[in-house]
């Protein structure tokens, strides 16, 4: 059984070391990865510097427990609660510590500033899986596996602001398969294929003089990836749960570009490797201007492949294209844009999230000229579309899609016709097609 | 900062004019940024690091730079796959065979000396290495050419070059340079390179050249093309970087077009002219087809109209 733990800490106490060891758990349950060094390190830290003044206090558990930028604004909330906020030490302490709840918290308790942290509380702790069964959060009852379940198959723009949230936690720990390609490099290997001449002599020299040959193979490393995302006003539904997805992406690897277009384009691929994903959409809110606008698809890409394409699609990079593809005042010039972003990549994905019905057919002359510039066209508007996504991604490249080849013929054949199409017949193709979304 | 017991060359420049004078009686014409960028490295002792597009004469100033002050230039080239047995060092396998044959023989109840296997004789220097040696023309310059086309990992590998001028060989210890060479390091940006690495040089934006310092180039470049000619090819190139291109042409496609002129005897722009020798100036076959034709034929027009006008204008 705990005892009282202090709620202030203006005078030192005996019992520094335990909330300095309640702290560090509270911090691992929120992610952050930090051992048992870190820990002593920390209490050594805090008794050197004295806990006299609060900001030095802060300061020596920062230089103990921070070991990247990202988990910053993270920790400086945690700190906030822990150290200053006496109600919630008593009930994170209730919540990290297994013992029998203490009756009487009330849901008036959590502050505002608290949902983040709520939130990242009630992500399994990936650090001890003992501690996961011990932990009980009482502020956050949904979630659950029948939940989850019926969560994977609802499109994202019908879901409620709760369940958005549960998919953004569902798609933060999606474990995507990324294509790979053979590096021109090798690594020792007694199965490869390649002569390792140094490792060999380095064998013989302790071995005095016996030269037993030793063998190398090539290795493999992931093919960069960039996304292009649609964030115009028919997107709106979907743009912040795929900023959820970017995001998601870009920790799992190591080498992702990714632009948001509207009316402009912009590139948020610093903004995205915040480790935090609330931090990471926040500083992309501040960044774009263009939300929920208007979409200039051709404007857009023709940027990219100007600006951008030949910065991020060395190396074989896998491209996803984000967007419903209705663009009201297409140019002509959309398709020379599309091919050549085709051209400079090794798979051009289009994820639409129109394609989520079956009678789904390439109507509006901007979708149909997109289609014929890509190798996949595949539907994004739910948890299921995403995870199937995620686990393929490896094999994409090997693989044919007849109903798009089907749709792409077609839509050369209305090419060629489509000058004979009045431009009030184009229209309401799009209108049919903008109701079916409705 | 200069490390200790590192001998501080004799500063190469001593202001920026100086650097822009001696490059350019080399024939080389160095914008400002660039000049102060070069004049920091050398005085700085640090790398610097140069992106830009293909053709704005990014490894020409290495070549310069080692003309004029009289330095080896050591080069080497970056590509996909590149490790440190092609850049840094490799050892000489088959004479450590021969040596470990040869030992054999000559004491054959003895162990053979093995620890020997690795000796510095048996080392084989490639560029990385070869510029941290002492050399009787000073320290060379080292030319770390389209760093973009190498892995990261080869990246990661220059960081302790870069910032302590040595390079460790597990077998042998420590090689550190007498001298740090100058280092240049060029990148067409066909991707990010890591801010660890740009941290550790000047960094320079080479850009495309104003239109008074490209025809002061060609000047330079291509004297058998008269003055007319070079300002018409100067002021087309020029107004074909505006364009949006898939690929602008760069100051070497500029001096390639007007030495071609002159050997088809061209004396001033006409239509057919720049149409038949459009892939000089253009690589990509969109871009071509955009230009040629009538699109020429209007730059060109408003390039003569121009032109008379500022004639017009200074008689």
């Amino acid at each position: 059984m705990i005892e009282t733990v202090p709620t202030r800490i203006s005078h030192p106490t005996p019992k520094l070391d335990q909330n300095i060891m309640l702290f560090v758990r509270l911090l691992r349950a929120i992610g952050l990865k930090l051992g048992s060094a870190s820990m002593l390190e920390a209490i050594d830290a805090a008794k050197t510097v004295g806990v006299a003044d609060k900001d030095f206090l802060y300061h020596a558990l920062v230089s103990c427990l921070i070991k990247r930028r990202e988990d910053k604004p993270l920790f400086d909330q945690a700190f906030y609660l822990f150290w200053q906020n006496p109600k919630f030490h008593e009930r994170i302490r209730d919540l990290i510590l297994p013992r029998i709840k203490a009756a009487g918290h009330q849901q008036e308790d959590v502050e505002p500033m608290l949902r983040r942290l709520s939130d990242a509380l009630a992500d399994p702790p990936d650090d001890p899986p003992n501690m996961a069964e011990d932990v009980e959060i009482d502020f956050d009852t949904e979630g659950t596996a029948a939940d989850t379940d019926r969560l994977q198959h609802k499109d994202f723009e019908m879901m409620s602001a709760a369940e958005i949230r549960h998919a953004e936690q569902a798609i933060a720990n999606l474990q995507p398969k990324l294509p790979r390609r053979s590096a021109r490099r090798s690594k020792l290997s007694s199965r490869g294929q390649l002569i390792a001449m140094r490792a060999a002599l380095q064998h013989a020299e302790r071995q005095g003089g016996m030269v037993i040959p030793k063998f190398r193979s090539v290795i493999t490393k992931p093919r960069p990836l960039v996304i292009l995302c649609d964030i115009s006003g028919s997107m709106e539904h979907y743009s912040r749960i795929m900023l959820h997805f970017i995001h998601a992406l870009t920790r799992n690897h190591p080498q992702v570009s990714s632009f948001l277009f509207g009316t402009r384009l912009t590139n948020i691929s610093r903004q995205m490797r915040h480790r935090d994903v609330d931090e990471a959409v926040q500083s992309v809110s501040h960044l774009v201007d263009d939300w929920s606008g208007g979409t200039r698809i051709s404007a857009s890409l023709e940027t990219f492949n100007h600006r951008w394409s030949r910065r991020v699609m060395g190396q074989g990079a896998i491209t996803l294209l984000i967007t419903d593809g209705l663009d009201r005042n297409p140019d002509d010039a959309l398709g020379i844009h599309m091919e050549r972003l085709h051209k400079s990549t090794a798979t051009l994905l289009w994820l639409n999230p129109l394609l989520r019905f079956d009678g789904f057919a390439p109507k509006s002359h901007s979708v149909r000229t997109m289609i014929q510039h890509v190798d996949h066209f595949l539907p994004i508007h739910s948890l299921q579309a995403m995870t199937d996504l995620t686990a393929s991604l490896a094999k994409m490249q090997t693989q044919r899609d007849a109903k798009l080849a089907e749709w792409q013929a077609a839509a050369r054949r209305a090419s060629l016709a489509a000058d004979l199409v009045p431009a009030y017949a184009q229209e309401s193709a799009y209108a049919q097609e903008k109701g079916h979304t409705a | 900062m200069l490390k200790k017991g590192f001998v501080k060359p004799m500063s190469a420049f001593d202001t920026v004019e100086a650097v822009q004078q001696e490059l350019g009686s080399a024939g080389y014409i160095a914008s400002d940024g660039l000049a102060v960028s070069l004049f920091l490295a050398l005085a700085k002792q640090r790398a610097l690091f140069l992106e830009g597009e293909a053709g704005v004469g990014k490894t020409e100033i290495a070549k310069m730079l080692a003309r004029v002050l009289d330095r080896d230039l050591i080069r080497l080239q970056c590509y996909e796959g590149l490790d440190i047995n092609q850049a840094a060092y490799e050892w000489n396998y088959a004479r450590q065979l021969v040596d470990i044959q040869a030992q054999r023989q000559s004491a054959t109840n003895e162990k053979p000396d093995a620890d020997n296997l690795f000796r510095e004789d048996f080392l084989i220097e490639r560029p990385l290495l070869r510029a941290l040696r002492a050399n009787p023309r000073g320290a060379p310059i080292l030319l770390i050419d389209e760093i973009d086309r190498a892995d990261e990992a080869f990246e990661a590998y220059l960081l302790e070059l870069l910032s302590d001028w040595q390079i460790s060989i597990p077998e042998l210890g420590t090689i550190a340079a007498a001298t740090p060479p100058i280092v240049i390091i060029t990148s067409n940006r066909t991707r990010e390179i890591h801010d660890a690495l740009k941290r550790r040089c000047f960094y320079h934006w080479v850009d495309y050249p104003s239109r008074e310092v490209e025809r002061e180039i060609l000047a330079l470049k291509a004297p058998e093309a008269g003055a007319v000619l070079q300002a018409q090819v100067v002021d087309f190139v020029q107004t074909l970087r505006g364009q949006q291109l898939f690929k602008s042409p760069g100051v070497a496609e500029t001096i390639d077009w007007a030495q071609a002129l002159v050997e088809l005897n061209c004396v001033a722009l006409d239509p057919q002219t720049v149409d038949s020798t459009m892939g000089v100036l253009l690589k990509y076959q969109d871009d071509i087809s955009r230009i040629q034709g009538s699109e020429a034929a209007r730059i060109l027009s408003e390039v003569q109209a121009a032109l008379v006008q500022g004639e017009l204008s200074r008689a």
